[in-house]
């Protein structure tokens, strides 16, 4: 078991108020699974990627992230495994702008402590694999939406971790290059990498061996799709 | 922490200063003019200290004077003046009882006008000494010849004259073995000084050295004269001692009665000089540490914009894995590197200023290695305690919300 969620709630306080955002969620995901989490915006999609993501911790309930329970953890021990053990990819692509695609992709790799020849070596391998290995020294703004997104893949695979977590992939991108980008989840996939993407389009959801429907906070509805994987 | 976060750092924060290249400069303005300031004062007392040293190291370095008054006394000069008036022979008693001294020259002296045929001098220097003078002040005579002890025993009117005399009294003729007039008495030049320059501004050529025993002849006894005690190597303070202890008992000061002379050493205006200096310092300390405060605030200013505007980059290094130690060192070097280029950059500037009055000036302004490290040592740490606070509040964001910053 890779990730086990038990009773999750997360409430946020907004001034007096409390708002609950995720109202006891049950949840495991096992290695090698390609989930779709779906839902209405306020639906609590974004706080439980978030959470599943190790940015967030529950206010109350237990996850269980590869055997440790994330709530007993610091920031920093969070963030190691952030950087070890999950991959990001965001809608808005979020490379830092002045960095070339290779240092974008490098910088887990330096987070993690890995020498500079390794790092490089690792970078352009991971940029290669998602076809921008002619594009290793343009920097974001030298690139199309496609290519930055596949930047912002190789970055994501580039520490080799236990799970990939999608926010949104294509949502600023055009359908034919939402597709490529599908395309490169459906393969990683296949190469035995853990997937989580949340979406609210459902063309990208059938890409997905399991979709999780989310509603105020609590699932909805749970359904492995046939003759996927 | 490892070497590639550092190197991470530093290559972030240079590619973020490269961006906003006019915005750095004036944020390191006060941080340039802190040091500048702090480095061209210190090359200036530097120089001062050089141009003093070598003037009183002209007062020579195994001597001192033993005088009824002590140089810079100041303030109990009415109760020094009624203090008895030294003597030839305490000096005679200096030099055969204290065993550490190698000899002693008296010299008493006033301002004389002197003549030669319808020319005269202003009032210069008339120093009466006896022929030990010259090995102790070191003075050599560059034509003609000293004055001897015979001379000495039977008073004889005789005089060595300095360059400045010599000039002004003397066109084409020689000197030597002319009669001039001191004070009005009649004198025979026997030699010429060596010419000596200036001590303290004062013109050391304009100068008539005479027999002291002809000089109180001529001009009368009653004054004190200056006992020049030159010390047998390495016995300084045990000459002091001697000399001290020996006065005492020439004088009967009771034991419980302070010294009614003094002792004045190189180091006695040296201490004065030390002092000057020392409020030198101070002001510029004072200057310098206001102008790096308010460099130091600009340089938290300017850190604090830096970090609301890459909120957002924060967000995605957290997102990442990056721990707060990482952003805090990276925003960290960002204001080191701020202030220390601040730092080179005054220093550059400062050490333009004393290379320029250098110049321009006979004043010998200098840069010790040490300013060059006290320059840069000051702007660094203003750089780390005025960035430490800024790099806190970055390494503290919350990474969802920093993530989600526009």
């Amino acid at each position: 078991m890779l990730i086990e969620l038990k009773g999750v709630e997360k409430i946020y306080k907004v001034g007096e108020v409390e708002v609950p955002a995720l109202q006891g969620i049950d949840l495991k995901i096992e290695a090698n699974e390609y989930l779709a989490i779906m839902g209405p915006s306020g639906s609590g999609k974004s706080t439980l990627m978030n959470i599943l993501g190790c940015l967030d911790t529950p206010t109350k309930g237990s996850y269980i992230f590869a055997g440790q329970e994330v709530a007993n953890l610091t920031d920093d021990d969070l963030a190691q495994i952030r950087n070890r053990r999950i991959g990001f990819v965001f809608q808005t692509f979020n490379l830092l702008p002045r960095a070339t695609a290779l240092h974008n992709v490098e910088l887990p790799l330096v987070y993690s402590g890995a020498p500079a020849l390794e790092r490089q070596k690792k970078a352009a391998q991971a940029l290669e694999s998602v076809g921008l290995g002619d594009r290793l020294n343009h920097r974001p703004n030298e690139l199309s939406g496609g290519q930055r997104q596949r930047v912002a893949l190789a970055r994501a695979l580039v520490n080799k971790p236990s799970i990939i977590l999608a926010d949104e992939p294509t949502g600023n991108l055009d359908s034919k290059t939402g597709t490529e980008i599908m395309e490169i989840f459906r393969r990683l996939h296949q190469e035995g990498n853990t997937i989580v993407l949340v979406t609210h389009e459902e063309y990208i959801a059938q890409c997905s061996q399991r979709k999780l429907r989310l509603l105020d906070g609590r699932v909805q509805d749970d359904t492995s799709l046939e003759g996927k994987g | 922490m490892n070497w590639r976060e550092l190197w991470e750092g530093i290559r972030m924060a240079t590619g973020s200063l490269r961006m906003h290249k006019v915005r750095a400069l004036l944020t390191i303005l006060g941080v340039i003019i802190g040091v500048m300031t702090v480095v061209t004062i210190i090359s200036l007392i530097q120089g001062l200290n050089r141009a003093v040293s070598q003037q009183v190291a002209g007062l020579g370095a195994n001597i001192f004077y033993l005088q009824k008054y002590p140089w810079f006394g100041g303030r109990e000069w009415f109760e020094y003046r009624n203090r008895k008036n030294l003597t030839i022979e305490d000096a005679q008693a200096i030099a055969r009882l204290c065993p550490s001294v190698k000899r002693v020259a008296s010299v008493m002296g006033s301002g004389k006008v002197i003549k030669y045929k319808d020319r005269s001098t202003e009032r210069v220097g008339i120093r009466a000494t006896t022929p030990s003078y010259q090995e102790v002040r070191n003075t050599t005579v560059e034509r003609g010849r000293f004055f001897t002890q015979t001379e000495l025993n039977h008073r004889r009117p005789v005089c060595i004259i300095g360059q400045t005399i010599v000039k002004g009294l003397f066109k084409d003729e020689d000197p030597l073995g002319s009669h001039i007039r001191i004070g009005g008495r009649k004198f025979l030049v026997i030699g010429i000084q060596e010419k000596k320059g200036s001590m303290f501004g004062d013109d050391m050529d304009a100068v008539a050295i005479i027999p002291i025993t002809t000089f109180r002849k001529l001009f009368g006894t009653h004054r004190s004269i200056t006992i020049l005690v030159e010390v047998k190597p390495a016995l300084f303070e045990h000459a002091k001692d001697e000399v001290t202890s020996l006065m005492r008992r020439r004088r009967h000061i009771p034991p419980d009665k302070a010294n009614d002379f003094a002792i004045n050493t190189q180091d006695t205006i040296m201490n004065v000089y030390k002092n000057l200096t020392r409020i030198l310092f101070l002001v510029m300390i004072g200057v310098s540490s206001i102008s790096l405060l308010v460099g130091g605030i600009g340089i938290m200013n300017i850190m604090l914009v830096s970090v609301t505007e890459r909120t957002r980059e924060i967000g995605i290094r957290k997102a990442i894995g990056a721990e707060r130690k990482d952003i805090l060192l990276q925003f960290l070097i960002e204001a080191l590197i701020l202030s220390g280029i601040g730092g080179i950059i005054g220093l550059g500037l400062g050490g333009g200023i004393g290379k320029l009055i250098s110049t321009m000036t006979p004043l010998k302004a200098a840069i010790p290695l040490w300013s060059i490290f006290l320059a840069l040592g000051f702007s660094t740490l203003v750089g780390l305690i005025f960035g430490i606070w800024p790099a806190a509040k970055a390494a503290k964001l919350n990474p969802i919300t920093a993530l989600r910053y526009q």
